[in-house]
């Protein structure tokens, strides 16, 4: 028995070394696609933390708010404020313009008269409540003005990411209810008495501080290299769904499959022999990212990937999600008819994984029901012990459950296996 | 009296899509040592009943022994015993012939000095040593056929069945063929054959079944089966008596 799966393997391999355009899928368009990402990506990563972001800014208002406003973002450390371009005061329709042309990513305008009309409002408000409680001294209230709602309005430039659409708006909206309550408790005191002393605390009472995970006072966020290569190394170890179907299918239409079957061999074995050759290379796989991520990416101006005391967990969750790459690849071959059927849907399938799964986009940027969906896919589970075994300094019992579910998705998907094709052959 | 190696008694089968069975309420007997000629027109149920006899396909009901095995109960040794050479070619292309050959073999549980020995003297002996290290897929059809017979053979089987062997090979790899099964047949083998071909059955087979529809319209030795037929003087005229001059475009 276990000659005939050594056998197997070495026929697996002995097709593999044949064919060149499998082994090319296989080992070097991962290579070129994990330096090519990681290149663009710590770029826009170095963009974001280290150069700020030029973005425009338009004051109509000139007054507390657009005052406040630009504090804010200046404080922030993130942008660059500018309020003319070649010389000349920007306008709305300009800004507008070199936005959608996406000369910036953002604009922010400010309408005329903001911070006046809040102030009014908020006097109006204040007067109301006052005379409701019947400390307005007169009784005749003085006719208010009708006031129309003021909208702070942000142009994006349409390449711009969801995620950092999301984080200016938030910022922006934080700062303006900040001003907003600020002016409030304000007018309260000045309608109630002439006293120096502040009868609010204008400061906040409730404030967030971001907590980050540190190890050794360092802050724990994924650089790019700590993200691509196991994020990519996932796609490409999935990536062996398609020549891995591509086989299973040829078996079938070559013949060989019914020539198998006639042969006093289980067909688990030959099964067998394919898992065990399409895993080791799924671990070639790995190791290459792995070696370009230490010894290459510093040649590149990247971040070295550190992989000290923690390359036998890394290999380990490799290891498993091969094995739920090839599980997934060898059902897809029993199920498909042609190569045509297996190819093209196991690669559209695979990026669809990646995507779902956080390998193009973490999860952590992904709209909030996306994170729920991101679960379903296999990558995710492997980026997932990945991350916690490079990050979150995670041991084996950390990474248990994601490697349990990798290893059920592997046998589950080789059971349908099993039963679709006797059923089918059942006929 | 000789023992049954093939014993079928009331085999029936229906595709799950067809309408119609393709083997029909067929019993038959196999001796050992025969050479045992299938012969049929187009979708008369050759293939089916082979594949059956091959454990490819289940029957819908019936049953057949080989060498007193049934599949249900000892599938591992009917397969040990038995070779088979599919209708389409059942090689890796990319594969050389002797790399196909030794991958085979081993899944007989051949191997070292014996396997290699094997396949190479089974490639000379059919006129393909010098092409031995070849990919396969650079082969002709009939130097395909001629390593897809080896690939069945290898282990010596008891019982040799070959669908259609010699379907699309000139007149020379034909020869080389049908040769070298009557020689493995001289060395015990009993061979059962499917074929359109009558001049070639007629002079290899020792026994013939006529099958059409999925059943068998006449058996016996060449000589009994020209004799029960009137006016018939060779095999295609028995042949053209039961199964009739219509055209079979419809499989
Ligand atoms: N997988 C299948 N599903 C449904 N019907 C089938 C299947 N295989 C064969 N048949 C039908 O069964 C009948 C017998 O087919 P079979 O292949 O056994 O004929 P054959 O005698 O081998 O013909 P040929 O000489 O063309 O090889 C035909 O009517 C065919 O259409
Ligand atoms: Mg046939």
């Amino acid at each position: 028995m276990m000659y005939k799966f050594w056998m197997s393997v070495y026929k697996e391999i002995l097709l593999l070394r044949r064919d060149f355009g499998g082994l090319v899928i296989l080992f070097v368009m991962p290579l070129v696609l994990i330096v090519t990402i990681t290149l663009i990506q710590d770029s826009t990563f170095k963009s974001v933390t280290e150069t700020k972001i030029p973005i425009l800014l338009v004051d109509n208002d000139k007054g507390e708010i657009a005052k406040n406003v630009k504090e804010n973002l200046i404080q922030s450390g993130t942008f660059e404020l500018l309020t003319e371009i070649a010389n000349k005061p920007i306008t709305e329709t300009s800004a507008k313009e070199a936005v959608f042309k996406g000369e910036y990513q953002l604009a922010i305008v400010i309408p005329e008269r903001i911070s006046s009309d809040l102030q009014l409002k908020i006097n109006q408000n204040v007067e109301n409540i006052l005379s409701s409680f019947g400390m307005q001294d007169s009784v005749t209230m003085p006719k208010q003005q009708e006031l129309s709602p003021k909208e702070v309005r942000l142009y994006f430039d349409p390449a711009t990411q969801l995620t950092f659409k999301n984080g200016v708006k938030n910022a922006i909206d934080k700062m303006i209810s900040q001003i907003e309550n600020k002016s409030i408790y304000a007018t309260f005191q000045d309608q109630l008495g002439e006293t120096d002393e502040p009868l609010f605390e204008q400061e906040n009472f409730i404030s967030f501080k971001e907590i980050v995970p540190k190890v050794d006072d360092k802050e724990i966020v994924p650089n790019s290299v700590q993200h691509n290569v196991p994020a990519w190394t996932l796609f490409a170890i999935f990536f062996v769904v398609v020549p891995l179907s591509i086989n299973v299918v040829k078996e079938k239409s070559q013949g060989t499959l019914v020539r198998l079957i006639t042969n006093p061999v289980p067909y688990f074995i030959v099964i067998l022999g394919k898992t065990a050759t399409y895993l080791l290379i799924c671990m070639i796989q790995f190791w290459l990212m792995v070696a370009v991520g230490v010894y290459f990416f510093p040649y590149l101006g990247l971040p070295v990937l550190e992989v000290e005391g923690t390359l036998l967990l890394m290999s380990i969750v490799a290891f498993f999600s091969g094995l739920a790459a090839i599980g997934f690849g060898i059902l897809l071959g029993t199920i498909a008819k042609t190569q045509e059927q297996s190819a093209p849907f196991g690669a559209t399938s695979v990026v669809i994984l990646a995507a779902v799964g956080g390998v193009w986009v973490p999860v952590f940027a992904m709209p909030k029901v996306m994170q729920y969906v991101s679960h379903i896919s296999p990558m995710n589970w492997g980026l997932n012990a990945f991350y916690d075994v490079l990050l979150r300094n995670g041991t084996i019992l950390e990474i248990l459950p994601e490697i349990i579910l990798l290893l059920l998705f592997f046998l589950i998907t080789i059971a349908i296996a099993t039963v679709y094709d006797q059923k089918k052959r059942a006929v | 009296m000789q023992e049954a190696v093939i014993h079928i008694s009331n085999l029936y089968k229906k595709y799950k899509d067809a309408d119609d069975f393709s083997v029909d309420n067929l019993s038959l007997s196999i001796e050992k040592g025969e050479i045992f000629g299938l012969l049929g027109p187009n979708g008369a149920g050759k293939t089916t009943l082979i594949s059956m006899l091959c454990g490819l396909v289940k029957p819908t009901s019936g049953t057949f022994s080989i060498t007193g095995l049934t599949y249900d109960k000892s599938a591992m040794a009917i397969k040990k015993t038995i070779g088979v050479v599919p209708q389409e070619y059942a090689l890796y292309p990319t594969l050389t012939a002797r790399e196909n050959l030794r991958y085979f073999g081993s899944m007989y549980g051949l191997g070292g000095k014996t396997l290699r020995e094997k396949v190479d003297t089974s490639l000379e002996h059919l006129g393909l040593l010098k092409f031995a290290d070849k990919q396969v897929e650079t082969f002709s059809g009939g130097m395909k056929r001629r390593v897809n017979l080896i690939a069945g053979i290898l282990h010596n089987p008891k019982v040799l069945f070959l669908d259609e062997p010699t379907v699309g090979v000139d007149v020379q790899s034909k020869n080389v063929i049908i040769d070298y099964l009557k020689e493995l047949n001289a060395n015990g083998t009993t061979i059962i054959y499917t074929s359109h071909h009558l001049t070639e059955a007629q002079d290899f087979c020792t026994h013939i079944a006529i099958i059409d529809r999925g059943k068998i319209y006449a058996q016996g030795t060449l000589e009994t089966l020209i004799s029960e037929t009137p006016k018939a003087h060779n095999l295609e005229d028995v042949f053209i008596s039961l199964t009739g001059k219509e055209l079979r475009d419809d499989v």
